[in-house]
């Protein structure tokens, strides 16, 4: 399984904070999840084709060339704001 | 000595005890603190209050790599961030930074770095509310910008 996180704006458009899917050659990049995911329906395609979209991989920031296996936990989120 | 204090959490922070806990050790000549706070505005609209959201595990793993990082540059002793989540309302205390240092440029400098980093590397995000509305805030240009400058050397 891959557990995938929503935080901030991208959890809220969605409605949900995660699911988990199961692994497979359609989700092998970080690119291809995000397709994947984008394919749902009209509204988690316009969330997720954000061009500010960031995706972090196991807790480290990552790009849209990393690897996704099974077990791993990968997070969308907006750009951050703290401090 | 060298002492790393990395703390997310709901509850307020207490400066002066905060303060003491990093200026026990006599080697240090300098110590510099930061405190973030809730403003009354933002891109010149009234805010009323903010809620801060995180991403647990992430967040703590990179306060910890930009402490590193921190380390690395200039000589310190002690460096205490302390980052709060959830609500809080105009006037209250969002992030604390000390660092102490045996001069005062390094501790000026990486103070500043640290928070620099922690506003573009840290997985926080801002709600404002305004009355009833929330918004999200957006990230800055400005701030992505004071980061980049400390990665090319300047």
């Amino acid at each position: 399984m891959i557990n995938v996180l929503f935080f901030a704006q991208i959890r809220e458009l969605l409605g949900t904070p995660s699911i988990q899917l199961e692994a497979g050659e359609h989700v092998a990049t970080t690119a291809a999840l995000r397709t994947h995911l984008a394919a749902k329906n009209e509204k988690w395609a316009r969330v997720l084709e954000s061009d500010k979209l960031l995706v972090a991989v196991n807790q480290t920031l990552s790009n849209w060339h990393a690897d996704v296996n099974d077990g791993d936990e990968v997070a969308f989120f907006p750009p951050v704001t703290g401090g | 000595m060298m002492q790393d204090r990395i703390v997310v959490q709901q509850p307020d922070f207490d400066v002066p005890a905060e303060y003491a806990r990093i200026a026990t050790d006599n080697s240090d000549g300098a110590i510099v603190t930061f405190v973030g706070k809730v403003r009354d505005f933002n891109d010149g609209s009234a805010v009323t209050d903010l809620t801060l959201e995180h991403y647990p595990g992430m967040t703590e793993a990179v306060l910890q790599q930009i402490t590193a990082q921190a380390r690395e540059r200039w000589p310190l002793n002690f460096v205490t961030i302390i980052h709060r989540v959830g609500t809080m309302t105009l006037g209250e205390q969002i992030v604390f930074i000390g660092v102490s240092s045996a001069h005062r440029k390094a501790a000026f400098a990486a103070c500043e770095f640290l928070i620099d980093f922690l506003k573009t590397k840290a997985p926080f995000w801002k709600l404002e509310g305004v009355g009833a509305d929330k918004r999200w805030v957006d990230a800055r240009d400005a701030d992505e910008q004071a980061a980049q400058a400390w990665e090319q050397g300047s």
